[in-house]
């Protein structure tokens, strides 16, 4: 028993991707590993094409490696979809159905009988702030509304793993930063798992117990970084000097990598 | 005498803002309606001015007034020849619906057969209808199949390509959506495509279904029992324009009406595209 509580329940080990291109092979993905541990949430932070939404598609089954592990609760998890549930960039709200019915269908999907998904779905709406919009249609929300919305259809599919993917990168910087107080207030209260793709270095340390920075293409992990501010976090954390310091770390290593990136684009013009 | 007229002008665009601002709203369809219905009269009424200023015999150009009263005085019989013509649109257009989606679908499924079948959907649009019309009465008589056939080559093509474009539109994130939640190809068909292609295949319908009124009529045209095509057929050659305008306006009257039906159909079918639409426009 103790030995299986200390298994991450995400071990990604000495991942390589390559894809073809015309004229030989690209590759995108270099030997990345790291671990997730049970209930963690861990932001991935890297320069721009370097190739976290291949990392993402493995993770998701959509994709499987060219090379390396995949496991999930120390089970080979490579091309396998049930563990995780994925949250796209874009809300990918279906214009055709309410916001109930959106919610529901990965359940639906999966084969949950409709009107079960959409209860399962609705008893969730209070906790997303989404009380009264369950029979509303998609256009008719906020941008906020509607991401809160696609987070709830992911978590409601109730796998053991979250990917979301730039989550809030749609969003203004106000309702991001009023997203990111109340998802981090969400958190507090569910032992959900869960790995974040995002481009904003302040939005990755303030909801996550550690980042992970990715070098240029070919990536690999450059930097992984525990963070250690208390829970749960206040707005104010950001201007702590604990926080600063972690924040410059980051951006160093991350400018660093945002360089090669784009003179590796310069090369290839 | 410069600086007067400038200092009156001012306040005018105000006031006529205001004055906007304050008038009530007609109803949508009242604004929608109006201009058309306008034009027409006002072309109407040029017309009749025209015919009874220059005398012209009612062989060559019958008045409007002409028109309408020689059409009353047969209104049974065109009413008769309109059924049968509504009659060949409504079998020929749902033909060509089935077929429409039985391609567009199977397409949709296999890259193969999009590659292989797209290039004869094209061919069979230069077949000219004018020269196929009379074969097909040669081939399969004065019946209701031959006119069916036309009909059903006239309109499926623009509801197949339309149906092909509309699956197509789907997002390509939603498929990697989706999949991720463990759907295979025909469930992201049936949530997602299926529901995408929907606004384009009623824009689609609305396209072609004023050319099955249109084949119908060309069908008769050429060889049928009734229908209004032939009526027009038969007028002409007895040289009765104001019997084959009546004609026409019949048409244009029913062509109208099932171009208009395709609005209510697609509000009950898909109520969310038009709220959809509203929202975008910000009202």
């Amino acid at each position: 028993m103790a030995i299986e509580a200390k298994t991450p329940k995400i071990e990604i080990v000495d991942v390589h991707k390559q894809f073809a291109v015309p004229g030989g092979e690209r590759q995108v993905v270099d030997g990345v590993s790291f671990e997730v541990n049970r209930g963690e949430f861990v932001a991935v932070i890297g320069p721009s094409g370097c190739g976290k939404s291949t990392l993402f598609n493995i993770m998701a089954g959509l994709e499987e490696p060219t090379s390396g592990e995949l496991k999930v609760d120390g089970a080979d998890a490579i091309g396998v979809r049930e563990n995780v549930a994925y949250m796209p960039q874009k809300d990918l709200l279906f214009p055709w159905r309410t916001i109930a019915e959106n919610c529901a269908l990965g359940l639906e999907v999966q084969g949950v009988w409709k009107l079960e998904a959409r209860k399962r779905a609705r008893d969730l709406f209070a906790t997303f702030g989404l009380s009264g919009f369950e029979d509303s249609h998609p256009f008719e929300l906020s941008g906020g509304m509607r991401q809160r919305a696609a987070l709830l259809r992911t978590v409601v599919q109730g796998r053991d793993i979250l990917l979301l993917d730039e989550p809030f990168g749609a969003l203004d910087s106000l309702t991001r930063i009023e997203m990111q107080n109340w998802l981090q207030g969400v958190w507090a209260k569910h032992e959900w798992t869960a790995v974040m793709i995002t481009h904003d270095i302040r939005e990755a340390i303030y909801l996550a117990d550690r980042v992970i920075v990715l070098s240029a293409r070919p990536t690999s992990v450059r930097l992984n970084v525990e963070i250690d501010l208390p829970r749960p976090r206040e707005l104010s954390v950001i201007t702590s000097p604990e926080f600063a310091a972690i924040e410059e770390q980051l951006i160093e290593t991350l400018h660093e990598e945002s360089r090669k990136a784009l003179e590796l684009q310069g090369t290839l013009l | 005498m410069t600086a007067v007229p400038a200092q009156d002008e001012k306040p005018i665009p105000e006031t006529a803002h205001l004055r906007r601002a304050r008038r009530p709203r007609l109803p949508s369809w009242v604004g929608l309606a109006l201009p058309p219905l306008l034009i027409s009269l006002g072309i109407l009424a040029a017309w009749q001015i025209i015919v009874d200023h220059f005398e012209l015999r009612a062989q060559i150009l019958p008045s409007p007034i002409r028109i309408v009263t020689a059409g009353w005085s047969q209104a049974d019989i065109i009413w008769g020849h309109a059924l049968a013509t509504l009659q060949v649109t409504a079998v020929g257009f749902t033909a060509a619906l089935v077929v429409a989606w039985i391609i567009a679908v199977a397409v949709d499924f296999s890259p193969w057969l999009r590659r292989g079948i797209m290039p004869l959907l094209v061919a069979s649009q230069t077949i000219p209808v004018i020269a196929i019309a009379p074969l097909m009465i040669i081939w399969f008589g004065f019946g209701l199949l031959p006119k069916v056939i036309v009909v059903a080559l006239v309109t499926f093509f623009p509801v197949t390509v339309g149906l092909i474009e509309g699956f197509a539109k789907t997002d390509r994130e939603a498929g990697a959506l989706l999949s991720s939640m463990g759907a295979g190809r025909w469930k992201l068909f049936r949530y997602a495509r299926l529901p995408s292609a929907l606004p384009s295949f009623f824009t689609a319908l609305r396209i072609s279904i004023v050319y099955a009124v249109t084949g119908a009529i060309f069908s008769e045209y050429v060889g049928a029992k009734s229908g209004l095509g032939i009526y027009m057929s038969m007028q002409k050659n007895a040289f009765r324009t104001d019997l084959v305008l009546a004609a026409v306006a019949v048409t244009a009257v029913v062509s109208i009406t099932l171009y208009l039906s395709t609005f209510l159909v697609e509000r009950l079918v898909i109520p969310w595209a038009s709220k959809e639409r509203r929202a975008r426009r910000g009202h």
